[in-house]
């Protein structure tokens, strides 16, 4: 039973996680190879089950019931599609970050802190796809949170680091209460925990209702929508690279499995208004996730916020989904939902890249702010043209797999004229509006991020002195850069093989892409749309080809070096050069004053007086200022008022007691 | 018989919530220990006269360990403490006897009520004892929450627990280790509690609590 094997390769990452403190008294480097080399093999075997369960080699359906967590109810596990599909994401990621670390973990400072959790990270993400019951889900939930939330505080010598763990605690402790509201209102009086008793129950307007709230909260503070995103730029660049490409690329998308296990499988049908929630959530997250990234200097936040982006275009086509859905459109909510997957699998394969690429940045120059890098791509070619390809990637560029995605949920969304609902007539047009500007953005946020870290000259002696990555890390790289090339190449197989999943949820499926010419996709119709990611770049290989050797044939072939030109005032010093706060100048300009409310201060020395003028630039996040501060200014200000109780006399802390006492006495006397 | 063995039983129980309240007006230290020794005496009738109508003979062990326990070592133990402390001269001030006393007959008639609801459907002897019993433990932390001088919370920590041997034993079925623990919990308690004491009046020459918080001053 497939099922039962994927248990056992997750035994076998406890059971890692349990022998990674032996280890370490050994060599580091040894132990490093070790535990991520076994922890690659364990996702391996995942990874080879959940494909051939998702392709249909294997039967895997069948529930396995352990005598494990709540006696009366035992711990349900089973794979079915859509735990197929992100099993195979989950330990895709999981394999790759593990190879990758066996080169970057030497680097690490305190492996100690890491070591230990990075399995039982790995084993919790897999145990939350593959619980079959609302016990076993919670657990594992909860336990990939906590073992995260122990790899942000690896460098906890730094103040900003504790602050990050504090908030991702607090917000990850909150998003598992709502989830744990969810699944006891989905429960209901009977309390039957298991996936298969809420499936058939018959839920309430009002529970349901209330229940996609909760798993928007949960599920959407564990996946950073606006405005539950706070902890995310702060933890996911907080912990080790390869720990940040797993929290960034996969945490995000276990999230999202669980918002959609809860609100397409379990909740029963939707109501249309459902889908106007998500999308409008969905549509501010996307574009202020990328607006923040377009101000970010941190390459790590950078990523962080782009991921914050990214999940908002998820939740577009997960909102676009739902809209179908409720009115009985299956074609158009199979094409959204596969949309959706499908970015969101590709979201996993090039923020990996990016993520890999800022930890081999972070390790050859000790540098995050992208002002202090800059030259690397001559220093480190390898991770640079990796990083250029997971630019491109995440960026929506033809013929690469995050254009097919992002492409698909525009089509999907040209498809909104056919919804009877007017409101939603008028807001998913909007919603599109939204995503292609968020797109937009996109672009330009990565040319800056990759312009200004690895082009131009560097501008600080560790980036002049940078080394490249080493084999392990640059391998990874650019085998998921392949990856993401193939798939966006050839989508056929991979929305085909999506498949089993949308005819799961949604009770349709878009029509099969394999066999058709050039192998390009028909979302809908021939008539109305249709994309060969083969010839689009077969195009670009051939008129690149063609675009060089006219150069080359009609121009010089000499290569001369000269001083670039500036002006007239050849400077030396590398601080002349664009910066990254330059590139977002225009930008900041527009959207400054309205989403961060920013402000720049010059002060302007006395006549006189020789030293510099000062330009200070401050931005707010507004969500933290509207939602945030207030809520801990509360909280506060009660602690603060309850604070006294720890002074009280023993006597009074008696009769408090005796108080209490009586007052539920009272109660029970009064309503019993 | 049945009748009267339910009549005896309250009686005796009765008897315990009334040298409760005496327990409460007591503002002398000799006199606090007499009645806390008769308290126990109480409780160990009430509990042999439930080892008579149930019929268990463990309950005899449970009545052999209040008597000698509760009714003599304690008390004389406690009396000696009195003495060597020099504090059986001082008359406390409790907060006024009259609403003491009304507080407590709100108390009886709120665990009259809550039982009668709670467990309507119980037996009645079951039923009517617990009441009791609920009652005695509430005047036990009105008296802790009401008085300031140490030896005499302990007073009302140990009628307390009488409480919850009679809330114990009124019901059918209870086993003798988890009277015997709760026995054997409460002397260890007595003698941690009168160790304290000792310590408490070394550092501050007086065993009233309000000391020991004035001492502490600060924030209030």
């Amino acid at each position: 039973m497939p099922i039962a094997w994927v248990l056992v390769a997750v035994a076998a990452l406890f059971a890692i996680a349990a022998l990674a403190p032996m280890t370490l008294s050994r060599r580091r480097a040894e132990a490093g190879t070790l535990i991520y080399g076994a922890c690659a093999a364990a996702c391996t075997l995942i990874l080879v089950i959940a494909l051939a369960a998702l392709l249909g080699a294997v039967d895997a359906g069948g529930t396995l019931v352990l005598p494990l967590g709540l006696p009366w109810l035992g711990a349900r596990f089973r794979i079915d599609a859509l735990a197929a599909v992100f099993l195979v994401l989950v330990d895709l990621g999981g394999v790759a970050a593990s190879l990758y670390a066996i080169g970057y973990g030497r680097h690490e400072s305190a492996p100690g802190r890491v070591l230990p959790f990075y399995p039982a990270f790995l084993a919790g993400m897999n145990l939350v796809v593959v619980a079959a019951d609302a016990f076993s889900f919670l657990v594992a939930w909860e336990f990939m949170s906590l073992t995260s939330w122990a790899m942000v505080m690896a460098h906890h010598h730094d103040a900003e680091n504790r602050r990050a763990g504090y908030v991702y605690l607090v917000m990850a402790s909150f998003g598992t209460l709502s989830l744990l509201l969810a699944f006891g209102l989905l429960a209901g009086a009977q309390g039957d925990y298991a996936f298969a008793a809420m499936r058939g129950a018959a839920h309430a307007d009002w529970v349901a209702g209330t229940v996609l709230g909760l798993m928007l909260l949960g599920a959407g503070s564990k996946a950073g929508l606006v405005p539950l995103h706070v902890w995310l730029p702060l933890a996911h660049p907080a912990a080790p690279s390869h720990v940040s490409a797993l929290m960034s690329g996969v945490m995000t998308k276990v999230a999202i499995y669980g918002f959609v296990r809860v609100v397409f499988d379990l909740a029963g049908p939707p109501a249309w208004w459902w889908s106007v929630v998500v999308l409008t959530l969905g549509s501010i997250t996307a574009v202020l996730g990328v607006l923040h990234a377009v101000m970010q200097r941190d390459l790590k936040r950078l990523l962080a916020y782009s991921t914050v982006e990214n999940v908002g275009i998820v939740f577009i086509g997960l909102g676009l989904a739902l809209a179908f859905k409720a009115n009985a459109m299956a074609g158009p909510a199979a094409l959204a939902l596969t949309a959706a997957l499908f970015h969101a699998f590709n979201h996993s394969l090039f923020k990996s890249i990016l993520f890999f690429g800022a930890g081999a940045v972070l390790t050859a120059t000790g540098k995050r702010d992208i002002e202090a890098l800059g030259g690397l791509i001559r220093r480190m070619p390898h991770v640079a043209y990796a990083f250029l390809g997971g630019c491109l990637a995440i960026a929506a560029l033809p013929p690469l797999n995050g254009f097919v995605s992002e492409w698909m949920i525009l089509q999907a969304i040209l498809l909104s004229p056919a919804l009877p609902q007017w409101g939603l007539k008028f807001l998913v047009p909007a919603a599109g509006a939204m995503l292609a500007f968020a797109a937009a953005l996109a672009g330009a946020c990565f040319v800056r991020a990759f312009g200004i870290t690895f082009l131009g000259r560097p501008r600080s002696p560790e980036a002049a002195g940078a080394q490249d990555g080493d084999r392990w890390s640059t391998g990874v790289m650019k085998t998921l850069l392949g990856l993401c090339l193939v798939v966006g190449i050839l989508p056929n197989f991979v929305i085909d093989a999506l498949h089993p999943v949308s005819d799961l949820l949604v009770g349709g499926a878009m029509p099969a892409q394999s066999l058709l010419p050039h192998l390009s996709i028909v979302p809908i119709s021939e008539s109305r749309s249709s994309y060969s990611g083969l010839l689009v770049f077969l195009f670009i290989l051939i008129s690149t080809r063609l675009a060089i050797r006219v150069i080359h044939d009609f121009a010089s072939r000499r290569v001369r070096r000269a001083p670039a030109w500036d002006c007239g005032w050849p400077d030396p010093n590398p601080a002349t050069q664009y910066t990254a706060d330059s590139f977002a100048q225009p930008l900041r300009r527009v959207f400054g004053p309205m989403a961060f409310r920013s402000r720049i201060e010059a002060t302007m020395p006395p006549p006189g007086d020789p030293s510099p003028a000062r330009l200070v630039l401050s931005l707010r996040d507004l969500v933290w200022d509207t939602f945030y501060a207030p809520i801990a200014g509360i909280v506060l200000a009660i602690a603060e008022k309850l604070n006294h109780l720890q002074f009280l006399t023993i006597r009074s802390y008696l009769s408090l007691v005796f108080a209490a006492l009586v007052g539920l006495l009272l109660m029970v006397a009064v309503w019993a | 018989m049945d009748r009267f063995a339910l009549d005896a039983a309250h009686m005796l129980a009765g008897g315990m919530v009334l040298v409760s309240f005496m327990l409460l007006y007591q503002n002398r230290m000799f006199g606090l220990l007499n009645v806390y020794a008769l308290h126990a005496v109480v409780l160990s009738l009430s509990v042999a006269w439930q080892a008579h109508v149930q019929d268990a003979p463990h309950l005899w062990v449970t009545a052999t360990i209040a008597v000698v326990l509760k009714a003599i070592v304690i008390p004389v133990a406690l009396r000696r403490m009195v003495i060597r402390l020099g504090v059986h001269r001082t008359i406390e001030t409790v907060g006024g006897i009259g609403p003491t006393m009304l507080m407590g007959i709100g108390l009886v008639a709120l665990s009259m009520v809550v039982m009668l609801h709670a467990a309507a459907d119980a037996d009645p002897i079951a039923r009517e004892d617990l009441a009791l019993a609920l009652s005695v433990i509430l005047l036990g932390l009105l008296m802790m929450v009401t008085r300031h001088n140490a030896v005499s919370q302990i007073v009302g920590f140990m009628s307390l627990e009488n409480g919850l041997i009679l809330a114990a034993t009124g019901a059918r079925g209870m086993p003798l280790v988890v009277e015997i623990s709760i026995a054997f919990s409460v002397l260890v308690a007595f003698i941690v509690i009168g160790v304290f004491l000792f310590r408490i009046r070394e550092r501050f020459d007086s065993v009233d609590t309000q000391a020991i918080d004035d001492y502490r001053g600060g924030r209030e």
